[in-house]
């Protein structure tokens, strides 16, 4: 069976990593073409991936989808606004709008794997420890990023009640800690002080490059119906993250933190989405039970071992020499 | 005070006018007493300053004149004093002309014993070098390897390399916290520093601990008292301490809302008490403590103590059922008294966003200071368990068995409470 793979959002440096290890199963795994789609060009080398530069938010997704008779989707444009994309908003849930609706045309598409973020389920104090799939947000999806990723998994259910023959893998990942992939964790962490929020100690978790990876690849070639959370095992806490780093954090009051924190990451010339501030305050973690039972894929690294090989790569921090790593 | 002064004018002291202007001479000499008190003060000043110069005048080349020579060296004293005396009088012009002179034959004598005395302070300090001027560097070093010896035993050296492995391992983040973000090191840390108040304040008696599972899941019921929580860390600490395991509290959202508080009961083992979190405690066999009266229980005023208020909505029962653990019923008496709520503010504590806002006999009376726990004595006891495994997991569904079985337990608390009160007699003494 001939396949072709259409990846969205290639520019960004996480897709393009899956696209690249989506040409790398190859025919290994039954895929003969992978095509990237975004609005800019990817800064990185393609490899064996055609890029086809197209905006998902206009109906010209779905010409590209009859033109390469694509029958796998990925869709891994749903990223938290940054610094130069404005209108993250836009991009996230009129694109995928634009894109479901081409797929219900499309009489190829056989699978949509959509590449959720953890962040759909809110972060409030009110939360259970872990989230499982079947949880819904307490709180925490009222605006932003995480309300946007609450819509496109709205949209995702609501094109699966249309198309019940369409195969539809939901990975909700925790963000990816890897000095190469553009996440708020990761830009924030990479600051020399981290601002928090006083008296809170959220509980984190990373999901390595490789396990994010691997993941998509299983879901793309096998068919792995079904909504997984994805996040690698065990919880840091942020003050923990911070030593680790060796970097200091800098405890401000919660009230007015959100654009205080931001004020102060910008003049250390970085730059964290607005909406992260809630992850910073009460922290969120998800039972990832689903997708080693349901799923089948056993984590290869946990949210720790994440973390310091993320730390090994980055600058040592300020305080680094206090400590010793066991 | 200083108005009076001015109107009544002598303040109490015989002739000294009203204080604002000088009193005359006539008036100082009418008032013999204090007139006097001032010569009195230069003649007490002039015997102590020739005094002064004799004692650094030995070692005055050395800076190093250690205050417990005149301490330690009685017998050198004796001998001592002759080369002072010849000593003393150049000490008396060297502040004019200081150091630059001529060496005379005095000077040579002076040094030479000075030198034997250094030598004798040597020998007595035991190679210490003399840093500074009266900081006896080695006999702090003794004295703080000696308060280490007693106060962490004949193996401290051991003990304080630990303590600082720990330390260095706490600062580089190299521990672990559970997926509720449990931190053992931490809750050791506050079971130790609960003791005294547990122990020494409340003077906690301990009943039943036979009844707590030595392993597995189990769900540990409570009654909820004492207007500020103290109830679940005292529990939690009786746990520790008397069954040698980690209750894990279930709490109220309220708890995780608030900063600092919630960091800390993270840390110490509490989790939001939600059904999820409860059944997968329990499934992992933990040790899951719940007190199902919540606000209401802490709330509820003086005079209605040790009455139990609904117990939730049982939610507790359906998830030991589910998690198939027994039910221990802990009954606490003597967390109603540490601080009697007398009154309320509604109000206020609606715009602070909390469930009351307490008055106690002492609390915004005395501010601060009505922030100490009255000394109650308080007992604990954990009843006899509740076994759930004989109902099938499906029976969680089923609404009147729960309500069943959350009246036993409430009863059982209940009538245990009444037993202990009377058991106890007065609360403070």
């Amino acid at each position: 069976m001939s396949r072709v793979v259409l990846v969205t959002g290639v520019a960004g440096s996480f897709a393009s990593l899956v696209a690249r290890r989506l040409v790398e199963l190859g025919e290994a795994a039954g895929i003969d073409k992978v095509v990237g789609i975004d609005t800019i060009l990817p800064d990185v080398d393609l490899g064996g991936m055609k890029f086809v530069r197209a905006d998902i938010r206009t109906p010209v997704i779905g010409k590209v989808i009859a033109v390469e008779d694509v029958d796998t989707v990925v869709h891994l444009d749903v990223n938290p606004p940054q610094r130069g994309r404005v209108g993250g908003k836009e991009l996230n849930v009129i694109g995928t709008m634009q894109l479901l609706a081409a797929c219900q045309r499309s009489g190829t598409v056989g699978k949509v794997v959509l590449g959720s973020s953890a962040a759909v389920y809110g972060s409030s104090p009110r939360d259970p420890a872990m989230f499982t799939e079947s949880l819904l947000a307490r709180s925490g999806v009222r605006s932003g990023f995480p309300k946007d990723i609450v819509e496109v998994e709205s949209y995702v259910r609501g094109f699966a009640r249309r198309r019940p023959d369409v195969i539809i893998t939901t990975i909700r990942a925790a963000q990816v800690l890897h000095p190469e992939v553009d996440t708020p964790l990761r830009n924030y962490f990479s600051n020399p002080v981290l601002p928090s929020v006083l008296g809170f100690d959220p509980r984190l978790q990373f999901l390595s490059l490789d396990d994010a990876l691997s993941i998509l690849g299983e879901a793309v070639e096998h068919d792995r119906p079904g909504t997984f959370n994805a996040a690698g095992d065990g919880v840091v806490l942020l003050s923990q993250v911070a030593r680790r780093l060796g970097r200091p954090l800098v405890p401000m009051p919660r009230l007015g933190f959100a654009p205080a924190a931001r004020r102060f990451v910008r003049a250390m010339g970085s730059d964290i989405p607005p909406d992260l501030h809630r992850l910073l305050t009460f922290g969120r973690a998800v039972d990832t039970s689903a997708l080693r039972d349901i799923f089948g894929y056993e984590l290869q690294r946990t949210s720790e071992e994440t973390l310091d090989d993320f730390g090994r790569a980055l600058r040592p921090g300020i305080l680094s020499g206090l400590g010793r790593r066991a | 005070m200083n108005d009076d002064r001015t109107t009544i004018g002598s303040g109490g002291t015989p002739g000294r006018g009203n204080r604002q202007t000088s009193p005359s001479t006539a008036a100082r000499a009418l008032a013999g007493g204090t007139a006097a008190r001032k010569p009195a003060a230069k003649a007490k000043k002039a015997p102590a300053s020739p005094a002064t110069p004799t004692s650094p005048a030995a070692g005055a080349k050395k800076a190093a004149a250690p205050r417990k020579t005149t301490a330690g060296g009685k017998a050198a004293a004796g001998g001592r004093t002759a080369a002072k005396k010849t000593t003393a009088p150049p000490t008396g012009e060297r502040p004019t002309k200081p150091r630059l002179r001529a060496v005379t034959d005095e000077d040579a004598a002076a040094a030479a014993a000075a030198a034997a005395e250094e030598a004798a302070r040597r020998t007595r300090t035991a190679g210490a070098a003399p840093l500074s001027a009266g900081i006896p560097i080695d006999e702090i070093f003794v004295a703080v390897i000696e308060a280490a010896q007693r106060v962490l035993g004949s193996d401290w050296e051991a003990r304080v390399a630990t303590l600082l492995s720990t330390v260095r391992k706490r600062l580089g983040g190299s521990y672990e916290v559970d997926e509720f973000g449990f931190d053992p090191e931490i809750a050791q840390v506050l079971t130790a520093a609960i003791e005294p108040i547990a122990e020494k304040w409340f003077r906690l008696e301990v009943r039943g601990v036979e009844n707590i599972p030595e392993d597995g899941g189990a769900l540990l019921v409570a009654n909820h008292s004492g207007t500020v929580p103290l109830d679940g860390l005292i529990t939690g600490y009786a746990v520790k301490k008397y069954a040698g395991r980690n209750l894990r509290p279930l709490g109220a959202d309220l708890v995780f809302a608030l900063p600092v508080v919630g960091q800390v009961a993270r840390k110490v083992g509490a989790t939001l008490a939600c059904q999820e979190d409860a059944e997968r405690l329990l499934s992992g066999g933990e040790l899951a403590g719940v007190w199902p009266e919540g606000f209401k229980g802490i709330g509820k005023p003086f005079a209605e103590r040790y009455k139990l208020q609904r117990f939730g909505r049982g939610g507790f029962v359906s998830a030991a059922m589910r998690a198939q653990v027994p039910i221990v019923p802990v009954s606490i008496v003597g967390a109603e008294e540490i601080y009697p709520l007398v009154g309320n503010v509604p109000s206020l504590a609606r715009l602070l966003g909390l469930p009351y806002l307490p008055i106690t006999p002492f609390f915004p009376l005395l501010g601060p200071l009505g922030l100490v726990p009255l000394p109650s004595k308080w007992i604990i006891e954990f009843g006899e368990p509740v076994r759930t495994d004989a109902y099938e997991p499906q029976a969680a569904d089923d609404p009147m068995l729960l309500f069943n079985v959350t009246d036993q337990v409430r009863e059982t608390i209940q009538q245990t409470l009444y037993k202990l009160l009377v058991e106890r007699g007065n609360a403070f003494f």
